[in-house]
């Protein structure tokens, strides 16, 4: 099947200049332009998690100023969530897949699809002048009356990024929707789909659901500082904990935007490396749109000390846990799925393992939250970073390498080497759990949250985090290093070097302009392996 | 490329329903005004919310041409809808259970010290 | 996607090269705009929940501050609202038959409505700021507590604001569709532009008739 050669024609050598890159309509094309902006954005976020590291590694708060640490914490969470984690898989291998995967020659508006990256990029740079222009220092989740009355930093200028940028959310999430309705090719039915469509289409769910409603409270705190419109503001009897109502009604679905397309993700892997039908596909399938919907109805698990009355308190902790049946559907599903499969262990099947591992300690540690006597023992300690660094970064990121692992050979026509990718997820893995493991004990202990300088016992679990936070960010850069080394170097792939099944894997790697020769028309259902015995796997 | 859905041919409407709702429509408009002016209580807020609530459905089914369309937009507009009950509702279920200590709101404004030992959450009580 | 020509001889001048034809692609076009009433919905839902906090939490000031609102405008902006809709919705039909001149004649109409709508509400802003109606310094109310009031005026200004904004951005559109219309782009087969355009007005239309009873008329009688 593998050809030596790269096929002739294909999206990246059709058209040269600039000019063809930044006015392109090609989904294929924009998520490169993603895939290059993000990995930017992560960079200047983990550069600030670098110095706050650096800063706790001793009790006393010497490195920086508190007034830089709190800039620090705070961009490191705007920039990680809002510029990074959020459009992550989603403007990536979303853009990429989702026109692949329906057999279409392109999403249903691409033109807008351009448009969002200039949103995300426009709002991208009005929170980068907050920074340069002296930072922000109100945490990323604004707070008021804090961010409308106190803080003499950059809030507007921040805030407004991220209004912006939610509207490129909003809308590549209304045009992967209607991809999804109204672009599958003949036979595509809903279950036929691959399990990576249905957890984009939830996570689009979520987008437009929610995003519009953190675009109009940030909107809001704007107006406060500018127009003296206090809407939140105590002195005129406005009530700061709305504001948190508010922010949480977008920001805890959020969560499942950065989580749940990384489950299509660790799907698709762990069907293609077991070489069998995911178990209880239609399980899987709904249970993404049931954790859209359920995410929707959990938000004052963040305000449980807040000043929430107690019964709503008691309401939302108890829907709290029902969010974990879906999750733990879908964990048991992936287990049983290996179960009695050809197992092979590629670096995209190590990084759906870590996902897998790395979920269910974040999703474990996050019942012990939902639940309002721990909850008020642990909040705003160490204990909720560990836990949604576990979800957010352990997950996330993981399905994230993963997933680009996985169709970098699509994406480039070039596989990555081995070797130096299994190298990559252990220092990855090990670097994450060095990292975090320690701060679920600190926070236990009682250390807060957003402090540079702590009481001396603290300093040995704290010294262990900070040594997991150099291994993590080296474990990071050698996959940069290798990916772009594969570019030139790598071994040719061919059209479908996994074995595996799916639309994206019948045209060439990588593929041509417009996708397909012809419309795929599709016959079976998704991964259809058993019919597969004697395909090579790498 | 769509398969399931070629069905819709689209529906013309004609012209006289758009006349006659929009007469519907200021009638309902004079209507809601008026009643603004009679003392109905806590209704009058009833009143003006179920006018409101009929004139906009008015509008999306004829205008928008709800009524004639594919299922999935009309699941969309519900969709909406029900989200919109979800914020409305679940936040509401916080602040009409809240004892004036857990309101911050009434506190700035009521003359009424708090005690000295109180513990702002009733949580921990 | 007109850069992209394709081998396809017959293709209909406004179809794009990933659509079969001109029909799904128009289906397409106004199901994107149904999801991005959605979002549109949820957009002011953060108002109306603000609203709705507030209302039920000060329902006296509330209703005192909203007796300052100037009804006269706000109900004839309603009417200018509800006409506008009317002859939006007669440009769709009219575009949708084809008829060129009508289809122009009423999408004008509508726009200078929308203008008009803008001009009432300017001037309505005027008299609420000699009144001392905006929030700040300047604020000045009697017979309540000038703080709820404020709070009062504070969402009026932002929903009346956000709802003028986006008929500020539905006139720019307008203009467009108009200049589109004016060319003859439209036809039986092609007029999904108007059709979306038309969605958008609408909804616009319907949030004011929301806005409307929640900012004006709250307990006139009293
Ligand atoms: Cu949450």
């Amino acid at each position: 099947m593998s050809t030596a050669v790269l096929p002739r024609e294909n999206y990246l050598n059709t058209d040269y200049g600039l000019r063809s890159w930044f006015l392109t309509t090609d989904h294929k094309r924009i998520c490169i332009l993603y895939l290059l902006t993000i990995t930017l954005f992560f960079a200047i976020g983990g550069a600030f998690a670098t110095v706050m590291r650096l800063d706790l590694a001793t009790p006393a708060a010497d490195l920086v100023s508190d007034e830089t640490y709190n800039k620090m914490f705070t961009m490191h969470g705007i920039i990680m969530v809002f510029f990074f984690l959020v459009p992550s898989i989603p403007a990536t291998l979303g853009n990429f897949l989702i026109p692949m995967m329906v057999g279409a020659k392109d999403v249903a508006f691409p033109k807008l699809n351009l448009a969002s990256w200039y949103i995300f990029t426009a709002g991208g740079c009005f929170t980068l002048w907050a920074l340069i222009s002296g930072g922000v220092d109100s945490g990323w989740t604004f707070y008021t009356p804090f961010s409308t009355l106190s803080s003499n930093t950059n809030v507007t200028l921040a805030a407004l990024g991220i209004f912006i940028a939610g509207f490129s959310s909003i809308l590549t999430g209304l045009n992967f929707m209607v991809t999804i309705h109204r672009m599958r090719a003949p036979g595509l039915t809903w279950f036929r789909m691959p399990l990576f469509l249905w957890s984009m289409y939830a996570a689009s769910l979520i987008f437009v659901l929610g995003t519009p409603v953190i675009a109009i409270t940030l909107l809001l705190v704007a107006a406060e500082r500018v127009l003296h419109l206090g809407i939140f503001d105590p002195a005129r009897g406005g009530d700061p904990v709305l504001f948190q109502h508010l922010f949480w009604f977008y920001s805890h679905p959020a969560v499942y935007i950065m989580v749940v397309p990384g489950m299509g993700v660790v799907s698709e892997i762990v069907a293609a490396f077991s070489r069998k039908r995911i178990f209880g596909y239609t399980f899987v399938a709904f249970s993404s749109l049931a954790i859209a919907i359920l995410g929707f109805l959990v938000w004052g698990h963040h305000l449980f000390v807040a000043g929430i009355s107690v019964y709503s308190a008691l309401v939302f902790s108890l829907l709290s846990y029902f969010v974990a049946i879906p999750s733990a559907i879908k964990v048991f599903n992936w287990t049983a799925t290996l179960y009695k499969g050809s197992i092979s262990f590629a670096t995209p099947m190590l990084y759906a393992f870590g996902f897998i591992w790395m979920f269910t300690i974040g999703g474990l540690t996050g019942l012990f939250l939902a639940a309002l006597g721990i909850d008020i023992h642990v909040t705003d300690t160490y204990f909720v970073i560990a836990h949604f660094h576990y979800i957010m970064v352990g997950g996330a990121i993981m399905a994230y390498l993963g997933g680009l692992h996985y169709w970098w050979p699509k994406m480039t026509g070039r596989l990555y080497p081995e070797g130096w990718g299994k190298l990559g997820f252990i220092t990855v893995f090990l670097g994450f759990n060095l990292t975090f493991f320690p701060q679920f004990i600190l926070g236990y202990m009682g250390m807060p949250r957003r402090y540079h300088a702590y009481p001396p016992e603290f300093q040995t679990l704290n010294v262990l985090s900070s040594a997991g936070a150099s291994i993590l960010a080296i474990g990071y850069l050698i996959p940069l290093v290798y990916l772009l080394w594969s570019l030139k170097y790598g071994p040719i792939a061919g059209p479908n070097p996994w074995g595996a099944k799916g639309l994206e894997w019948t045209t060439s790697s990588p593929p041509p302009k417009h996708n397909f020769e012809t419309t795929p028309i599709v016959t079976e259902p998704a991964y259809n392996y058993s019919e597969l015995e004697e395909t090579a796997v790498v | 490329m769509a398969i399931e859905h070629t069905e819709t041919t689209e529906h013309v409407v004609p012209k006289r329903v758009y006349y006659t709702i929009f007469v519907i429509l200021m009638v309902m408009t004079y209507t809601t005004v008026q009643v603004a002016y009679f003392d109905l209580g806590r209704f009058n807020a009833v009143a003006a919310l179920l006018i409101a609530f009929f004139k906009a459905s008015l509008v999306v089914l004829f205008f928008m041409h709800v009524k004639y369309a594919p299922k999935l937009i009309k699941l969309f507009v519900l969709g909406g809808l029900f989200w919109l009950a979800i914020m409305l509702g679940i936040t509401m279920t916080d602040y009409m259970t809240r004892t004036p200590q857990e309101f911050p709101m009434s506190r700035v404004n009521t003359v009424q010290p708090l005690p000295a030992a109180h513990v702002p959450t009733a949580l921990l009580g | 996607m007109s850069e992209i020509a394709t081998s396809e001889a017959a293709h209909p001048a406004h179809l794009q090269h990933h659509f079969d034809s001109l029909q799904e692609q128009s289906q397409v076009a106004s199901l994107g705009m149904w999801v991005f009433l959605v979002t549109e919905i949820l957009f002011f839902g953060g108002m109306f929940t603000s609203y709705l906090v507030y209302r039920s939490t000060y329902p006296d000031a509330f209703a005192i501050a909203s007796k300052h609102t100037v009804i006269l405008i706000g109900a004839v902006n309603t009417a200018v609202l509800i006409t506008s809709s009317l002859t939006m919705a007669l440009a769709v039909f009219a575009s949708s038959e084809g008829n060129r001149k009508s289809t122009v004649n009423f999408l004008t109409a509508t726009w200078v409505l929308g203008f008009t709508f803008l001009v009432l509400k300017g001037i309505e802003y005027t008299i609420d700021f000699h009144e001392h109606l905006v929030p700040g310094a300047g604020f000045q109310m009697a017979g309540t507590n000038p703080g709820h009031a404020e709070l009062f005026f504070s969402l009026y200004f932002i929903m009346t604001g956000i709802h003028a904004l986006h008929m500020i951005i539905g006139l720019s559109v307008l203009l467009v569709i108009l200049y589109m219309a004016r060319r003859g782009d439209f036809s039986p087969e092609y007029h999904s532009p108007v059709e979306v355009m038309g969605l958008y007005w609408h909804f616009v239309d319907i949030i004011w008739i929301f806005l409307f009873p929640l900012l004006y008329l709250i307990d006139r009688h009293r």
